[in-house]
């Protein structure tokens, strides 16, 4: 019997400009892809390796030579002969201004990479005056769209609230929430199809939240913490590590990963434990596997406390 | 799909007005009554996902019956269209119409935009404050008065500033407009009577209600007279899009054949003026745009044939689509909205798309404060608006066309439903348009006060049932719009214009105005002047040209600035009405006219405060998903507030320079690209808070000296295809 060989279909190799270097790629390539490949470092906080680009936090801008506007390079796709900047004057002023903004409106003190970015763009968050009081739980997610107390401007306003606990597995800690959609993206349509979460009210009062804002014990969350998996912040994080952190014991630098397979179920997941102190303190999974592309399933993702069960029993 | 829904139930009312809308469910999976059969399939899969775009009507539905979204009436909405719950309150939480929180069944929504503010609406928020509390609130008590209120974005009635509109739910709902409002217009809006019981509410949909406020602008059609009948349990309403032929109406309020608003004004309010007030010059015999306002009955559709109606589309069906797309390009005719884009380029690219079906949207999401064009042209005019989309659908090759309207505008949305339904009546729409074989009908979507779903892939998303917000382009429309397919959008001053050039033939069209500019343009003019209106001038007339038109300014007032092209726009200083109003005029001065606004502020006018209201505005508008956008507007108008209070502009005005740079560089739409424009014209132009005087260089900071080249400049008023425009 013949099986027809599947090949994807033929992509013409574009020439480009990316600082200056000509680049040789296949058509369809993103100008960050692009730009990776050369070995330029093009920051970014929305985009996810496994989602689909909603370029929303512009922290990845470039210049297109003769756009009036900067471009996303997560999702801009190259064209033949476009001529791309991806450290000019105008990017740096862009970047730096899109890494003070947030960082003035939200705790980013555990996003990978943003302090070395900050310092790269001489960005100063606190310009923008002291930080307003953090809200009370709850006060954020009952604002109606459309309008706001305008305040007299001596306090920078943020996001920043007590964090989430209403289960045993993870936290949501939305004050380091950069409203990247990537945590929406993962539980919707592009990976879990659970829907449990969406992006509700409107502006500088978007959030994250679930029909309501009832707890996710109510919710149709299935916690299979694929959310956390792609959350750029730490926004959303395992029980264990928030509950770590707020004792002061995390300690990521003593940690090992080992990369094991779910004892599950047959299909086989990679799951990555994360491991301080002999005891597992999280679990990832890889997001090059071409199976499961970092997700996981509950018992992947949460079920290992049988493991740390010891003679006691 | 599996949903996982909350453990509430809709009460008898929510449930009727949804299932009214779509109609009676057809299973258990559905919220019906759970059979044996129900066992044995489940609905699901592109059926039910097909359904989506009927999530926005559905909440409008419930909102508009009983005030407020409940968790069950969500719950039961979700259940009927298959939407996740998160994702309906996801769309529900975006628009400032919609309440998640129980409230009063009447609403006030006060008006404190610029034109307003400058009409004195200060002073009626304090009345209504000290009457009904902070806006949202509303005083308690079984004797209160059932009735809260908000402030309000502009809502395009800055003719008769200061505005306030009313909304009441129930069967139908209700509306009323006070506009000049005054304290006393107000108390009586306020004073609603006390918040029904669900019973009385419900009692209330039965038929005689219903007899007693019989719309009186539907003679001639059959079966109008409102959503709910009481006869949902005798005969159950048919699904939507199916048209019952026993009654001859379809029970699909978002489809013509029924009326959202009754006709009458709620309780405690005044008649409307005749739509043609907002002319002041209305009848003049310069008038194309505007000929009928005034002159015919926007009702009846025999007055608006007996004065030309339908010509152009007769003519439109004997050159043929690619004709009318020649005429169109031939006559030079741009985008009205704001971006100004060739109509016959965005026709022709989207006529060509292999792709099907192609989709025409009417952009009638009127929102740029200041803006009433479209307002004036629905309420007077609606015939020539279902015409122009019917020519519009037959040269781009669309069977479909979506009419989406602002929810500020219940009289417009009136007026159009009943030139809906006239016209099909008439086989002026639906599968044979006038004998001709062309097949095109319209659909209207009504908005729920977001002004970002103006912007012109923002309003896809609303359409589709996602949250409006716009869009990464390319793709652009033309490949990529409405549900994925191929869609020209176009405002709706511009879509009237088509009739002109049809009749007049494109050339004929490009010699009225200038050699950039061809044709008549609307000019929304408001504020200090002795006559605002609406005007209608061909391209060319400058400035002061058109300040005289509206009667000039009151004895011993003197023009301080005027912002041209709403709060997306810039102002110009009063010694500048010189400026040529022609797209290439208000370039060169480095302005844009945008959507056609003219607010003129004399000098009394508070400019500090103004800026500091257009800041909100941008605030409150911002759809939340670009960083640059949603927080960058929070910052400018933080700091706006502290130099209001004093702070040092040395300090101050780089900051807001660098925060607008970077909203301008780097937001994803036309919203966070403009949301500076403003503030830098005040800074620049007016000399406001920079210490150099009226010619404003920017000289207090020389390290950021203004953008010299006004190609760098958004148009104003731009949300609709600004990078088309480039």
């Amino acid at each position: 019997m013949t099986v027809p060989v599947l090949l994807p279909t033929p992509r013409r190799l574009i020439d480009a400009t990316i600082d200056g270097e000509t680049v040789r790629v296949p058509e369809g390539t993103t100008v960050l892809e692009a730009c990776s490949s050369a070995g330029t470092e093009v920051p970014t906080l929305c985009h996810g390796d496994t989602l689909t680009p909603r370029n929303a936090c512009r922290v990845c801008v470039v210049e297109v030579e003769g756009a009036r506007t900067l471009a996303p390079a997560c999702s801009r796709k190259l064209e033949e002969g476009m001529s791309v900047a991806t450290d000019s004057e105008r990017v740096r002023h862009s970047r730096k201004l899109v890494l003070e903004l947030l960082g003035s409106s939200v705790d980013l003190s555990t996003t990978p990479k943003v302090s070395e970015w900050m310092e790269r763009y001489e960005a100063e968050p606190e310009r923008f005056g002291p930080r307003a009081e953090p809200a009370a739980l709850g006060v954020r997610d009952a604002r109606r769209a459309g309008e706001h107390e305008p305040g007299d401007g001596g306090a920078a306003a943020t996001v920043e609230q007590p964090a989430k606990v209403d289960n045993d597995l993870y936290v949501r800690d939305y004050s380091k929430c950069i409203m990247c959609y990537k945590c929406v993206d993962a539980c919707g349509d592009q990976w879990q199809n659970t829907f449990a979460i969406g992006v509700a009210g409107r502006g500088f009062d978007a959030r994250i939240s679930t029909e309501h804002d009832v707890e996710l014990p109510d919710s149709a969350c299935v916690y299979c913490g694929n959310c956390i998996e792609v959350c750029p912040t730490g926004a959303l994080s395992f029980a264990t590590e928030f509950d770590m952190r707020a004792a002061g014991t995390w300690d990521e630098e003593s940690q090992t990963e080992t990369t094991t397979i779910c004892t599950y179920c047959g299909v086989g997941c990679n799951v990555t434990l994360h491991v301080q102190e002999n005891e597992i303190v999280k679990v990832t999974s890889p997001h090059d596997n071409p199976v499961t592309h970092g997700n996981l399933c509950i018992k992947g993702r949460f079920g290992f406390q049988h493991v740390q069960r010891r003679g006691d029993g | 799909m599996d949903l996982r829904l909350l453990d509430e139930v809709a009460t008898d009312a929510e449930r009727d007005a949804v299932d009214t809308l779509l109609g009676a469910p057809e299973s258990g999976w559905e919220g019906g009554t759970r059979q044996d059969s129900d066992l044995r399939y489940a609905r699901g899969g592109h059926a039910a996902r097909d359904r989506r775009d009927l999530l926005l009507p559905a909440l409008h539905a419930v909102n508009d019956r009983v005030g407020w979204i409940s968790r069950g009436a969500l719950n039961h909405i979700c259940r009927r269209l298959t939407v996740p719950p998160a994702e309906a309150y996801a769309v529900a939480s975006f628009y400032a119409m919609f309440a998640l929180h129980e409230r009063p069944r009447r609403v006030v929504h006060l008006c404190t935009d610029i034109a307003c503010a400058a009409s004195g609406s200060g002073g009626l928020r304090d009345r209504l404050n000290a009457r009904l509390g902070p806006p949202g609130g509303h005083p308690d008590g079984p004797e209160a008065p059932g009735t809260t209120w908000h402030e309000s974005p502009c809502l395009g009635l800055c003719e008769r500033a200061p505005a306030a509109l009313a909304l009441e739910a129930g069967s139908p709902a209700r509306y009323a407009v006070a506009a000049p409002a005054t304290p006393d217009s107000l108390d009586d809006l306020a004073d609603a009577p006390p918040p029904e019981t669900e019973s009385a509410a419900s009692a209330e949909d039965g038929p005689a209600h219903d007899g007693a406020h019989a719309p009186d602008d539907t003679t001639g059609t059959d079966g109008t007279d409102g959503t709910a009948d009481g006869s949902a349990n005798a005969a159950p309403p048919t699904p939507a899009g199916a048209v019952n032929v026993d009654n001859g109406r379809s029970p699909d309020s978002h489809r013509p054949g029924t009326t959202t608003y009754a006709s009458d004004p709620l309780l405690g309010g005044a008649p409307e003026p005749d739509p043609a007030a907002a002319v002041p010059d209305a009848g003049s015999p310069g008038h194309v745009l505007l000929s009928r306002i005034g002159r015919v009955d926007p009702l009846s559709l025999d007055d608006y044939r007996a004065a030309g109606g339908y010509s152009a589309l007769r003519e439109a069906l004997r050159l043929g689509p690619a004709g009318v797309i020649r005429e169109v390009t031939d006559s030079g005719l741009v985008g009205r909205g704001g971006a100004a884009f060739p109509t016959g380029r965005k026709w022709n690219a989207t006529a060509q798309q292999p792709d099907t079906p192609h989709y025409l949207v009417c952009n009638a999401d009127e929102s740029e404060p200041g803006t009433f064009k479209d307002r004036v042209l629905m309420e007077g005019d609606p015939f020539s608006v279902v015409e122009a989309m019917t020519v519009a659908g037959y040269a781009i090759g669309a069977r479909t066309g979506y009419l989406y309207i602002r929810g500020e505008y219940p009289r417009a949305l009136r007026h159009l439903e009943n030139a809906l339904s006239l016209a099909r009546e008439r086989g002026l729409l639906g599968p044979d348009v006038l004998g001709s074989g062309f097949s095109f009908d319209i659909e209207i979507r009504r908005g729920a006060g977001a002004y970002i779903c103006g912007e012109e892939t923002a309003i896809f998303g609303s359409i589709e049932g996602q949250r409006g917000e716009p869009r990464t382009k390319p793709p652009f429309p033309v490949e990529k719009g409405l549900f994925g397919k191929p869609t020209a959008v176009n405002n709706v001053e511009t879509l009237v214009n088509v009739l002109p050039v049809l009749l007049m033939g494109g050339p004929a069209y490009a010699a009225v105005g200038t050699k950039g500019s061809t044709g008549p343009k609307l000019f929304c003019v408001s504020g200090g002047v002795r006559r605002p209106g609406l005007y209608e001038l061909p391209f060319g007339a400058t400035l002061g040209d058109l300040v005289e038109a509206a009667g000039g300014m009151p004895e011993g007032r003197s023009i301080r600035a005027v912002l041209l092209g709403g709060a997306a726009g810039t102002f110009v200083r009063g010694d500048e009405l010189d400026i040529p109003l022609t797209f290439e005029g208000a370039r060169a001065a480095g302005t844009s006219l945008g959507s056609g606004v003219v607010l003129v502020l004399d000098d009394t006018a508070d400019l500090g405060a103004t800026l500091a209201r257009v800041a909100a505005f941008f605030r409150d508008e911002s759809c939340g998903q670009c960083v640059p956008c949603r927080v960058g507007t929070v910052r400018q108008e933080e700091s706006l507030l502290r130099l209001r209070s004093g702070a040092s502009p040395a300090r101050e005005l780089p900051l807001l320079r660098e925060v607008g740079r970077a909203m301008r560089d780097a937001s994803i739409c036309g919203l966070g690209q403009t949301a500076w424009n403003a503030v830098e014209s005040a800074i620049d132009r007016l000399g406001l808070y920079s210490g150099t005087g009226p010619d404003g260089s920017g000289a207090a900071d020389p390290d950021h000296p203004r953008d010299p080249d006004p190609a760098h400049t958004p148009a104003p008023g731009d949300r609709a295809a600004t990078e088309e425009a480039r």
